[in-house]
């Protein structure tokens, strides 16, 4: 019992990454209808800016999470700019030929930019666990869940509550008539991707303190937010923030009670499984945004 | 009638080589260029004809290779106080076992994942491949795991005045892969000029209307991964005997990249497009060792890719298909399989 409740607890956490991750790649398939292979390497992005800033420039390192997330997004403005804005009404498999073009050229750009060696960032909070009852957590972990939850939040009534939340919703379910609405589509298509990527900038920032960031970090980690996003459905933001909880802890109770080294299994298995059943996603009546 | 003598004198002049060609290490690039050839034939049949962007097409090769590599040297498993074992294998077993196994495989991931389209299929095919290697990364009792399956015995044949010949000369490897990349390249012909190739083609151009006048549009993809998933299958045992080591890196992401390099820059959809898609992008990585690392090759390949998609959508072969029309003038059509998605 007292492990069940730990591995709760430590799913949870990561889970919160996790939909971090999820949902900025399902608002960007959502939409934009892009399939982005570059995910991950936003997220290695923004683990190495947050190890340029606070080891190499010695930065505070709550400033540096701010920058690492707006470097983010404003790499993926440029990489929306530069390559997709050229391909609206391309069909989907062109775009992520495109794309994956262009994930491998970044990560081993970050490769020889920063070289195969793992790095590890250094953090302002104590390493001795706090301790509740039968469950133990690192005080980094507590930061990071906060932060993620937050954001997820935050997110949510960007997406519901605001005007460019309604903009984009608009530019998704009908772009036509959002356009003659004076909504500027281009415009709202960069915001998109430039946000989905910040969200994954953001996630490595906050993970790579609690464990090491290399070049291909992002590889296993863009699969796992393609599962996420393929259980709570494609385009469904709601449905990718309980997708990745729903991964993490069953990734954790998958390590804890099967094997340790299927860990990184649970979530592919877990999407056959769900395609196989309910291929419209767990969560999805429709393909909808928001 | 002439054209079609053209791809002959192309194999004959591949046949020559290893007669002409002084520098043994040519012959191994050609060789495992050639490995990849087939393996990009048999993903331009599902990717190119019925317009299936399956990104784990690597699964299939990975499998064939553990599949001929571990019937080659046996295995034994403990399962509790049960023990099975699974005693050494003659080289050609393994290597059509490797097919059926892949092909298998390629059934039932055919009967999954064609229940959707587009962007889930594409993830459904990744997550295969990436489920394949946690297996042959922590199944350590058969797969040996990280630590690799090593002293794999070369192919061999009996050969009239010589007897039974192990494949350790690079030659002998080097005709085999051509024997077998011409069959291949046979084999998708044939289907791509049949009735099922006609479907595909049909139900890649406008799958409602296929299937509104009784295309039966998921047994026909089915059958194509089938088939691709057994040749990518028999690719990967070539490969294993060849190299003679294989450790789950077989199964990485960036094979079925590069696979899918290969078919896009030749030309998806037409049959020379893989080969010489795949010369390209075989022989490449090997000339650019000497002045580029890696991680620079890699950002060429990546900017590459971007680069034909922009400039070269159908690839090279249409676009020289599509030259040679125009100058013999307005009357001349351009080949059949030529188009492209």
């Amino acid at each position: 019992m007292d492990q069940f409740l730990q591995h709760i607890v430590n799913g949870t956490i990561l889970g919160g990454t996790y939909a971090l991750l999820g949902i900025g790649l399902t608002l960007i398939f959502g939409i934009m209808r892009v399939v982005n292979f570059t995910h991950g390497e936003l997220y290695a992005f923004g683990a190495y800016m947050a190890y340029l800033l606070v080891q190499v420039l010695q930065v505070n390192f709550f400033l540096s999470l701010v920058l690492a997330a707006a470097l983010g997004v404003a790499l993926g403005a440029l990489i929306e700019f530069v390559l997709l804005r050229r391909l609206r009404g391309a069909d989907i498999d062109t775009v992520m030929l495109v794309m994956i073009g262009a994930g491998i050229a970044l990560q081993n750009f970050w490769q020889l930019a920063f070289s195969g060696v793992a790095k590890s960032i250094n953090h302002p909070f104590p390493n001795l666990p706090l301790v509740f009852g039968p469950v133990s957590v690192a005080p980094i972990r507590i930061f990071v869940i906060i932060v993620a939850i937050a954001l997820l939040i935050g997110f949510y009534l960007l997406i519901n509550r605001t005007r460019i939340g309604v903009a984009m919703r608009a530019s998704f379910q009908d772009p036509d008539v959002a356009a003659l609405m004076g909504v500027n589509i281009p415009l709202m298509r960069t915001l998109t991707f430039g946000l989905g990527s910040g969200l994954a900038a953001i996630a490595g920032a906050l993970l790579g303190p609690i464990f090491v960031v290399t070049p291909t970090m992002g590889d296993l980690v863009a699969l796992k937010a393609f599962a996420i996003v393929i259980l709570g459905g494609l385009g469904n933001i709601v449905g990718a923030t309980i997708g990745g909880f729903v991964l993490g802890i069953v990734e954790e109770f998958g390590a804890g009670y099967i094997s340790s080294g299927y860990r990184d299994a649970m979530g592919f298995l877990l999407i056959i499984v769900v395609l196989a059943f309910k291929p419209q996603g767990l969560f999805a009546a429709k393909e909808r945004i928001g | 009638m002439s054209a079609r003598i053209y791809p002959w004198l192309f194999v004959a002049f591949l046949a020559s080589v290893p007669l002409w060609i002084g520098n043994q290490y040519f012959l191994y690039i050609l060789t495992s260029a050639g490995i990849f050839i087939i393996a990009a034939i048999s993903l331009n049949l599902l990717l190119g004809f019925t317009g299936q962007l399956s990104l784990g097409h690597v699964a299939f090769f990975g499998i064939g290779a553990y599949v001929a590599a571990l019937s080659t040297l046996g295995f034994d498993l403990e399962f509790g106080s049960a023990r099975f074992v699974f005693p050494r294998q003659p080289v050609w077993v393994g290597f059509f076992a490797a097919i059926l196994v892949a092909g298998g495989f390629g059934l039932l991931i055919g009967k999954l994942a064609f229940r959707v389209r587009g962007a889930y299929f594409v993830i459904v095919t990744i997550s295969f491949a990436q489920v394949m290697r946690m297996i042959a990364l922590n199944w350590v009792d058969l797969t040996e795991g990280p630590m690799a399956l090593n002293n794999i015995p070369p192919l061999s044949l009996w050969i009239p005045g010589e007897g039974v010949v192990g494949f350790f000369k690079k030659e002998y490897n080097y005709y085999l892969v051509l024997v077998l990349a011409v069959l291949s390249y046979l084999l998708v012909q044939r289907i791509v000029r049949s009735r099922v190739g006609r479907a595909m083609i049909a139900l890649r151009e406008n799958e409602p209307l296929a299937l509104s006048v009784g295309v039966d549009v998921t047994r026909y993809l089915v059958v194509a991964t089938v088939v691709s998933a057994g040749m990518a299958g028999m690719a990967g045992a070539l490969y294993t005997h060849y190299i003679r080591i294989v450790d789950p890196d077989v199964f990485l992401f960036i094979y079925t990249v590069t696979m899918v390099i290969m078919v896009v820059t030749g030309g998806k959809g037409t049959l020379a497009g893989p080969v010489v898609g795949g010369f390209i992008f075989g022989a490449l990585p090997e000339l650019l060792r000497e002045v580029a690392s890696p991680e620079v090759q890699w950002i060429l390949y990546g900017i590459a890719m971007i680069a034909i998609v922009f400039f070269l959508p159908q690839g090279i072969v249409p676009a020289l298909a599509a030259r040679f029309a125009a100058r013999r003038g307005p009357g001349a059509k351009p080949e059949p399989e030529a188009r492209a998605p």
